[in-house]
């Protein structure tokens, strides 16, 4: 069975442009297009990895990343955040992000991340 | 003569009045008044001191009583003269505190204490209720004269109808012309000069009729001498006591008639004023006195037996054919009647309203303050005031039936006024007389006045019963009305003088002596003493503790919003501030104080101001200048104080400076990381989108789709780059006007509609004010639109409110004309309302979705570019921008 990603992203095209790619690598995507949408969801259908951006409208990323550190269902859960700030990786690593990705990113960099991180999944500490 | 004609003069008279009080009011409108604020109108405006009681009623006092009527002119001559310097005080006190009646006065100075303001105005109207009555039946009787006089007997107007137009008629004008605005000194110009106007009528009359008497009916003044010898009147002696009591009373009065007071000190323009007035005045009243023992004793000679002589000013010149004569001094009568009801009950509903309706309403209504309009309430309660003061005047002369009763009512009044006076000079003489022995005095001398002088004025057994006025209260003989304690052989009025007077004294006295005053009595105290010094300032408040926008909000709602804005306005530029809001400064807080107090008293101005700001706290150093009486620490202390309040407000000043450029460098970073963001997120699409497009293999409609998205991206990112070269080029001053002129409306127009492009799903009520927009603008009309259309878009926005709506005020005022956006949803937090004009500065933290941040940083540049402003309006309900524009743009030499 496919592995299963959930994107959460605000905006529609880079959204679709990640859809796109990662369904077109054979896995499935699922998307959010805000935070509190997107913990429903994670409950509902767990997925194997969390693409994550760091700004959103209402909960922002790191509000979001921290809810699924949080619940002990999704704490060892893989995340990869995106961002388009400088200065906001320190704060993803420490809020437990597991790669960070600078926008804007070429296609192969992030099909190549996802597969490693599908590949190894986070060891439980 | 006809009695119809005579009706009609009196309509053709109160509508010259009406135009002259109006026409003035204009020009008071548009601050021309020039010669309209002379010495001669503000001395002309003191002879509301002769009402109609002095005008008939001299010549009948002289026939009854001899030359005791002088008295009446003895006394304020005396104060006028010799007591100048007495009123010079009073008069830099009132003005200096914003004093807008005698209540107020005493209530101000013993310490804000509403529970004086109220004794005082009680005693007021009781005084003055009867006095009003007296007016009304001299108007009566004077129709009377003529309605008798006229050949067929037949009576066109009853006497009770005439007074009730009368009455009528007086509340119209005065609520027309005395309750137009809450001025900050309550000055009513229209009035004073009608009032003036006034003032010549009735001595031309009086004059005129003398003249007639002495060179018409007598043969000259030598006939006339001869006449008064021969009369029985020679016999006329001078009984000092009396004498004495009555100057002493006149002279009280004119100092705590609220009418005069009202015109005297509240209507002051100028102290300089007085200096013409303390010798002006005397002599006006000399020319009112001068015939009266010629008319009395002629009228005597010639009128029938029993002829009232009350009205011998009129019933001489209609006996002997001058019907042209007697209607002048019919107006002369009629004027002095009318003036004095005019100015008494404004006097009297000002202190109604500030002491007793406005105070009774804050309390009945605790949330009030911040509500509701309070302009719109202090003016209905003003008029409901003036309405009911002549009702009361009316009706009192219903109920003692236009009796010879009130003939006598006139030296009861000034008694009764007068016991206000030990208060009054105690208070701005003595340091130590407190608010305790202001009441204590106050109470005793009004209830001696009542029991000895007022209740029995209605005669025995209508409200004292006759066995009180035969065998005393309660059977106690030293309580008997007109002998308290024994002392049966004085004259009543007399009697009642000299104990209410000397009962009130020693209650002052005593009261002050052993107790003390309070901490703001103390100040209060000190700064009425030492007017003149000008060592000791108000009393103090606490500093900081009141929100600018709350005490904005208050004033608004007494002030006006436009008034109470450029008042806060400019306290704030004085403290080198940008923003509309002031700190919360001691200084300002006396300034707002004395501004609020103008319109609704000291009372109820501090009690409001305490409400937001806390109690009033007294410090050390204010206890310390009142102490101390050494002129040097004074003056050091000021000037010790002087430096601390400027280096405080240079201190306020630069930690405000350093606050923003803290938050300023924190906006720095967050504009970098900003534009970044803005930047990065467009390119991602782009370059993901062009990266798949040229690996190839895909249908066509994905291309057509990603080429799309591709090319909207692109767009978005020149948008961006637009937007901070637009930015840039504003700054740098750089920028092509496109000067031209357009119409305010159609830019509006313009700008809603394309402000519908944000948002478009929502519901958005707009409220406009079309002909205030007809206005045609020489300016950038895009740049223009473009602020609006920013304004407009970002109410679209943000305003949160369920039913949005967005209210668009134009008001244009020399040179300049303000737009305000003012939507209805939360508003911007105070702390924020410094920064949102700063580039990216958006309030919900940065990650809140939406437009790069821009929009208001480029507003702000684009209005310094078009030689206006935009700034946040604070003291709104909700968001609120003014955009400030000239009228004309010059194109500035570039």
């Amino acid at each position: 069975m496919a592995q299963h990603v959930l994107l959460i992203e605000d905006e529609p095209n880079i959204a679709e442009a990640i859809r796109f790619l990662l369904t077109r690598d054979g896995l499935r995507v699922s998307h959010a297009a805000e935070g509190a949408a997107a913990l429903v969801l994670l409950r509902q259908d767990p997925p194997d990895l969390v693409i994550l951006d760091h700004m959103l409208p209402g909960m922002s990323g790191l509000e979001v990343l921290t809810a699924v550190r949080a619940d002990p269902e999704s704490r060892n859960l893989p995340v990869m955040m995106l961002t388009a700030r400088g200065r906001d990786r320190e704060m993803a690593e420490a809020a437990g992000a597991d790669r960070f990705m600078t926008k804007p990113f070429s296609n192969a960099e992030i099909i190549a991340e996802v597969r490693t991180m599908l590949g190894q999944p986070r060891q439980a500490p | 003569m006809p009695f119809n004609l005579l009706v009609l003069a009196c309509f053709l008279y109160v509508a010259f009045l009406f135009t002259v009080a109006f026409l003035v009011e204009r020009r008071a409108d548009r601050r021309r008044l020039g010669w309209l604020r002379s010495p001669l109108v503000y001395t002309l405006s003191l002879s509301i001191y002769c009402t109609a009681w002095t005008f008939y009623g001299a010549v009948g006092y002289a026939a009854r009583s001899g030359l005791e009527f002088l008295t009446i002119y003895f006394g304020p001559t005396l104060v006028f003269v010799g007591w100048w310097w007495l009123l010079r005080k009073l008069v830099r006190i009132g003005r200096q505190h914003h004093v807008t009646s005698v209540a107020d006065l005493i209530s101000s100075r013993y310490g804000k204490s509403n529970t004086l303001g109220v004794i005082v105005t009680m005693l007021a109207v009781v005084a003055a209720t009867p006095y009003i009555a007296l007016q009304l039946q001299s108007v009566v009787l004077s129709f009377g004269v003529f309605a008798s006089a006229a050949p067929d007997g037949s009576r066109p107007l009853e006497a009770g109808q005439i007074a009730v137009w009368v009455a009528v008629g007086l509340a119209l004008f005065t609520i027309l012309f005395g309750t137009r605005n809450l001025d900050a000194r309550e000055q009513h110009h229209g009035i004073v000069t009608a009032i003036a106007v006034e003032a010549v009528v009735k001595l031309v009359a009086l004059l005129a009729v003398g003249s007639f008497v002495v060179w018409g009916i007598a043969g000259g003044v030598a006939d006339v001498i001869a006449r008064i010898d021969a009369a029985d009147l020679a016999a006329w002696q001078v009984q000092p006591g009396r004498w004495t009591g009555l100057i002493l009373l006149s002279a009280a009065a004119v100092i705590t008639l609220p009418r005069m007071f009202q015109v005297m000190v509240v209507e002051n323009e100028d102290e300089g004023h007085l200096a013409r007035a303390s010798w002006a005045f005397p002599l006006y009243l000399l020319g009112m006195s001068l015939f009266i023992v010629p008319i009395a004793v002629v009228g005597l000679e010639r009128m029938p037996a029993g002829a009232n002589p009350d009205m011998f000013v009129l019933t001489l010149p209609l006996a002997e054919g001058q019907a042209a004569l007697a209607m002048l001094a019919f107006l002369g009568g009629f004027s002095s009647a009318t003036s004095m009801v005019i100015v008494e009950s404004i006097a009297l509903a000002t202190m109604i309203s500030n002491h007793v309706m406005i105070p009774l309403w804050l309390r009945l209504r605790p949330g009030a303050a911040e509500e509701d309009d309070l302009r719109s309430v202090v003016l209905m309660a003003r008029r409901l005031a003036i309405a009911a003061v002549l009702a009361l005047g009316y009706g009192y002369y219903q109920l003692s039936g236009g009796s010879a009763a009130l003939a006598s009512i006139g030296l009861i009044a000034f008694l009764g006024v007068a016991q206000v006076l030990p208060a009054m000079l105690g208070g701005i003489f003595w340091r130590g007389a407190t608010r305790t022995g202001a009441i204590l005095g106050l109470v005793t001398g009004l209830t001696v006045w009542a029991y000895t002088s007022f209740l029995p004025s209605f005669g025995p057994g209508a409200v004292l019963p006759e066995t009180v006025f035969a065998d005393g209260l309660f059977g106690l003989g030293w309580l008997r009305p007109h002998a308290l304690f024994g002392t049966q052989a004085m004259d009543p009025i007399i009697h009642a003088l000299f104990w209410s007077m000397a009962l009130n004294v020693l209650a002052f006295c005593l009261g002050s002596l052993f107790t003390f005053p309070g901490p703001v009595e103390r100040l209060q105290g000190a700064a009425f003493v030492n007017i003149f010094e000008g060592a000791v300032g108000p009393q103090r408040w606490a500093r900081g503790r009141a929100e600018p926008e709350a005490l904005l909000g208050m004033a608004q709602r007494i002030l006006g919003e436009e008034t109470a804005l450029s008042l806060f306005q400019s306290a704030a530029r004085a403290q080198g501030k940008e923003v509309f809001l002031p700190d919360p400064t001691p200084a300002f807080l006396d300034q707002l104080e004395a501004r609020l107090s103008g319109s609704v008293g000291a009372a109820t101005a501090h009690a409001m101001i305490s409400q937001l700001v806390g109690r009033a706290t007294v410090t050390v150093e204010d206890l310390m200048a009142v102490a101390s009486e050494s002129a040097q620490i004074l003056e050091y202390s000021a000037r010790l104080e002087a430096r601390e309040a400027e280096l405080t407000r240079t201190a306020g000043a630069l930690r405000e400076a350093n606050e923003k450029l803290t938050q300023l460098s924190l906006q720095k970073d967050a504009f970098l990381s900003q534009i970044s963001h803005e930047l990065r997120t467009p390119m991602t699409s782009i370059r993901a989108f062009s990266e798949i497009l040229t690996e190839g293999d895909l249908p066509a409609e994905a291309v057509m789709r990603y080429g799309r998205i591709i090319h909207d991206e692109a767009k978005r990112l020149t948008r961006l780059l637009d937007d901070l070269l637009d930015l840039s080029v504003l700054e740098n001053g750089a920028v092509q006007l496109n000067l031209g002129l357009a119409s305010l409306q159609g830019m509006i127009d313009t700008a809603l509609t394309a402000a519908r492009q944000t948002r478009p799903d929502r519901d958005f009520q707009v409220v406009r004010d079309l002909p205030a927009e007809a206005i045609y603008l020489r300016t950038d009309a895009d740049r223009l639109t473009q602020v609006f259309i920013n304004l407009i878009s970002n109410a679209r926005k943000y305003c949160d409110a369920p039913r949005a709506e967005l209210r668009i005020v134009v008001l244009q005022r020399s040179g300049r004309v303000t737009v305000d956006f003012i939507d209805n949803g939360k508003g911007i937090p105070k702390e924020s309302q410094a920064l949102i004009f700063e580039k990216f500065a958006r309030l919900t933290d940065a990650n809140r979705a939406g437009g790069a941040g821009l929009g208001l940083a480029i507003c702000r540049e684009i209005m310094t570019n078009l030689g206006g402003s935009v700034a946040y309006l604070p003291g709104q309900r909700g968001a609120a921008f003014r955009v400030t524009v000239p009228l004309r743009l010059e194109r500035l030499a570039a």
